[in-house]
């Protein structure tokens, strides 16, 4: 190296320093020109980490440690993240000892932390032990002048829930598989829906809207249940403000999209990843854009292709900062010019990254 | 079809000329190894690794005048400064300084992509300059001494004339660390028992325990996950950053402190390195210290595993003293005592491994098959029983 690529280093290691302050990871806020900047806040979410029992005390330790690191990580960032979510399927098979473990390791964070119900958490009791834990399966709540909602979009039709099972654990194991012509489609349902639009009828249609739900509130590719049945109903309540952001889990994976006035968002798992379902749709589908094709993870490296992330929000938007393991970070944003969330690195066709080839 | 033609017809004759090139520069690689990479900024010659030699050995670049690079890269030790966990640096008060990191290996660094521990300099050019002025090490103040000395001492100004044509206030630290780089890049070592059996197909080359280890290397083991073997060579590295739990398991719970406090301090790369060989508990942050990222923390770089078996002790903090308790470690998950808190940033790739008391032996006794020719004759500490 010559003296000018290590000066050229020194200053950019400086201006690292500068940019994270006391924390680990940079927090830029984006601001706005004409935002007040005493509203924008940010918050850290963790999701679909899967605590599963293999017998006794014994976990898999694969998942532990997923949500263990998400936790430690977590808990550097700097500036403090005003609070963080727990997205949804924080157990395997929704047991108690599994719920115990992972209410455990979240235990850890130093922060308010809000959850989301996920379908591995709630198909065994119908979410009564996750409630004792983690209180209501369904809430609203204001933040800096943001209105929060949290759903429990992964119900169904009351029959498949009530009346078709034998036992409590096979209507569990039936739901969390995929492919699986035993299961039923996800839904929010009218009885949630009308509390829904009673919760959004004190709020002004000004007023920023974020909500987070474990599976996507929209349809994008059923034999996984990447799906929420009655999107379109949930999507007309959330249409007349001006400002929605949905946040959602389930999926292991980044996708984003904008349907009218509403952006998606979803997260990463501290599991495992998914592959991004439409190669498997074989035929017209309206997924979220795909910029960055999934790569198969390397098996060696369990983190790999999982992640956690936090969010940026500033003048009712939200900005997703993945932190991806044996992975380059990613940041997927509102852009104001074209009215759409997108990645801001890898939105440029020359930048994205081509998929792997060979085996 | 032409056109692909043509293009390697192309990439043939290119590959020709660059292997005639290298031929020319440097010797054939030793069976196990590929060619040496060579800057071309750098080009090797006879005049100038003798040059770097003499550099490399000279004990006037410190402040006390008895520190040279070969004081911790020993030659008779294979470049390191076996057993020491912490090499020895120059003498204050009555007393050696000693740093943070065991003396890494000099054999094979030219095919490492990044150089110490943490990776924090690109190049064995660049490496060179800084234990130099590093107080723990060689303590001089900046490197106007070493310059002194190269452009008034007669033999250096005459090398310096013949290997760079320069001399007088010409000569930088740039033709000094040149001169070291171009030495230090003619010490490989390959062709061991391994390389013969491997590569050349001598099925005596290693003994049933060492193949049934080597099996456990490549399989149960999951060693050549980071430690690689290709197809005609292997440098036992992956050239990548590792938190396998040693050194950050000490500090967990001060690892928010630590990380953030580093953070803060705004250090430079030449901070960076006085820093982290002073500072112990700052030393194991490890690649966060240039990396500024989760995944850099408690993280090392991958040693090669040549020559392993003569370099004890181990580990980026020489703490483990036996190749038996550095598998054992690997075994327990990445922990070196069995039932250990693990730390919350180890590795993905690091767990628990079942391996039986015969496989961690055959394991070793495989590591034990690295030795190249020239330093079999140094004592093996592979085999020192662990009290467990």
């Amino acid at each position: 190296m010559n003296p000018t690529d290590l000066a050229g280093r020194r200053d950019f290691l400086k201006g690292m320093g500068k940019a994270v302050a006391a924390g680990a990871v940079p927090i830029s806020l984006v601001k706005l020109a004409f935002a007040d900047p005493a509203l924008d806040f940010s918050f850290g979410y963790i999701s679909d980490s899967h605590i599963q029992q293999i017998s006794g005390t014994k976990f898999v330790n694969n998942w532990d440690r997923g949500l263990i690191r998400a936790v430690a990580e977590t808990n550097m960032l700097n500036p403090k993240p005003d609070f963080v979510v727990f997205g949804g399927d924080l157990a395997q098979l929704g047991s108690k000892p599994e719920l115990d473990h992972g209410a455990e390791i979240l235990s850890k964070l130093r922060h308010k932390l809000y959850c989301v119900m996920g379908e591995h958490d709630y198909y065994l009791d119908l979410g009564e032990y996750w409630s004792k834990l983690f209180g209501p399966h369904n809430y609203s709540f204001d933040h800096k002048g943001v209105h929060f909602v949290v759903l429990n979009s992964i119900l169904t039709h009351d029959e498949w829930t009530y009346n078709r099972w034998p036992s409590a654990e096979q209507r569990m194991l039936e739901m969390a598989g995929l492919d699986n012509p035993n299961g039923s489609p996800f839904m929010v349902g009218e009885k949630q829906r009308a509390w829904l639009a009673a919760d959004l009828a004190k709020v002004a249609k000004t007023t920023p809207l974020v909500v987070f739900s474990h599976s996507p509130l929209q349809k994008l590719y059923k034999g996984w249940n990447f799906w929420t049945d009655d999107a379109e109903e949930v999507q007309a309540l959330l249409a007349p403000f001006d400002k929605v952001n949905v946040i959602y889990g389930h999926v292991h994976q980044i996708q984003y999209n904008q349907i009218g006035r509403i952006s998606f968002n979803a997260v990463m798992a501290t599991a495992w990843p998914w592959p991004y379902p439409n190669t498997y749709a074989q035929a017209e589908h309206a997924m979220p854009v795909l910029t960055v094709p999934m790569n198969r993870a390397d098996p060696f490296f369990e983190r790999d292709a999982t992640g956690w992330q936090f969010v940026n929000t500033t003048s009712g938007r939200v900005a997703l900062e993945y932190n991806l393991y044996n992975n380059t970070n990613r940041t997927v944003a509102w852009n104001p010019a074209s009215g759409k969330p997108e990645d801001r690195v890898y939105q440029d066709p020359a930048k994205q990254v081509p998929p792997q080839i060979h085996y | 079809m032409k056109r692909i033609v043509f293009g390697s017809l192309v990439a043939a004759g290119l590959a020709a000329t660059i292997a005639v090139a290298a031929e020319r520069a440097a010797p054939a690689p030793p069976l196990g190894l590929p060619p040496v990479p060579v800057p071309a900024a750098n080009p090797q010659t006879p005049e100038k690794i003798a040059l770097g030699k003499k550099l490399f050995e000279d004990k006037r670049f410190s402040s006390t005048g008895q520190v040279a690079c070969a004081t911790c890269h020993d030659a008779k030790k294979a470049f390191t400064d076996s057993p020491l966990a912490t090499s020895e640096g120059i003498e204050k008060a009555g007393r050696k300084l000693t740093g943070t990191r065991n003396a890494p290996t000099v054999v094979n660094a030219a095919y490492f992509d990044t150089m110490f521990w943490d990776g924090r300099s690109p190049s064995l050019e660049d490496q060179s300059q800084h234990p130099f002025l590093n107080p723990v090490e060689m303590g001089l103040k900046d490197h106007q001494p070493i310059l002194k000395i190269v452009r008034s001492d007669p033999e250096y100004a005459k090398a310096f004339v013949q290997v760079f044509g320069k001399k007088g206030s010409a000569i930088s630290m740039t033709e000094v660390t040149q001169a070291i780089a171009a030495f230090e890049r003619t010490q490989v070592a390959g062709d061991s028992p391994f390389d013969r059996y491997y590569f050349k197909g001598d099925l005596k080359a290693l003994t049933d325990q060492q193949k049934r280890g080597f099996d456990i290397f490549v399989n149960k083991g999951r060693c050549v996950s980071c430690h690689v073997i290709e197809q005609t060579t292997a440098l036992f590295t992956d050239n990548r950053f590792h938190n396998i739990g040693v050194g950050i398991n000490a500090v967990q719970n001060d690892v928010p402190a630590l990380a953030g406090e580093f953070l803060k301090a705004k250090a430079t790369l030449a901070e960076v390195d006085k820093k982290v060989l002073a500072d112990k508990r700052t030393s194991e942050l490890g690649r966060f210290a240039i990396s500024r990222g989760f995944e850099g923390l408690g993280a090392f770089k991958t040693s090669t595993l040549r020559n392993v078996a003569v370099t004890p002790p181990y580990m980026h903090d020489g703490s483990i003293k036996t190749l038996r308790e550095v598998v054992v470690h690997y075994n327990n998950g990445g922990v070196t005592k069995e039932g250990d808190p693990v730390n919350d940033f180890l590795s993905s790739g690091i767990r628990k491994l079942g391996l039986t008391d015969p496989e961690i032996d055959d394991l070793v006794a495989f590591l034990e098959a690295l030795t190249s020719p020239e330093y079999a004759s140094l004592p093996s500490a592979a085999r020192v029983e662990v009290k467990r």
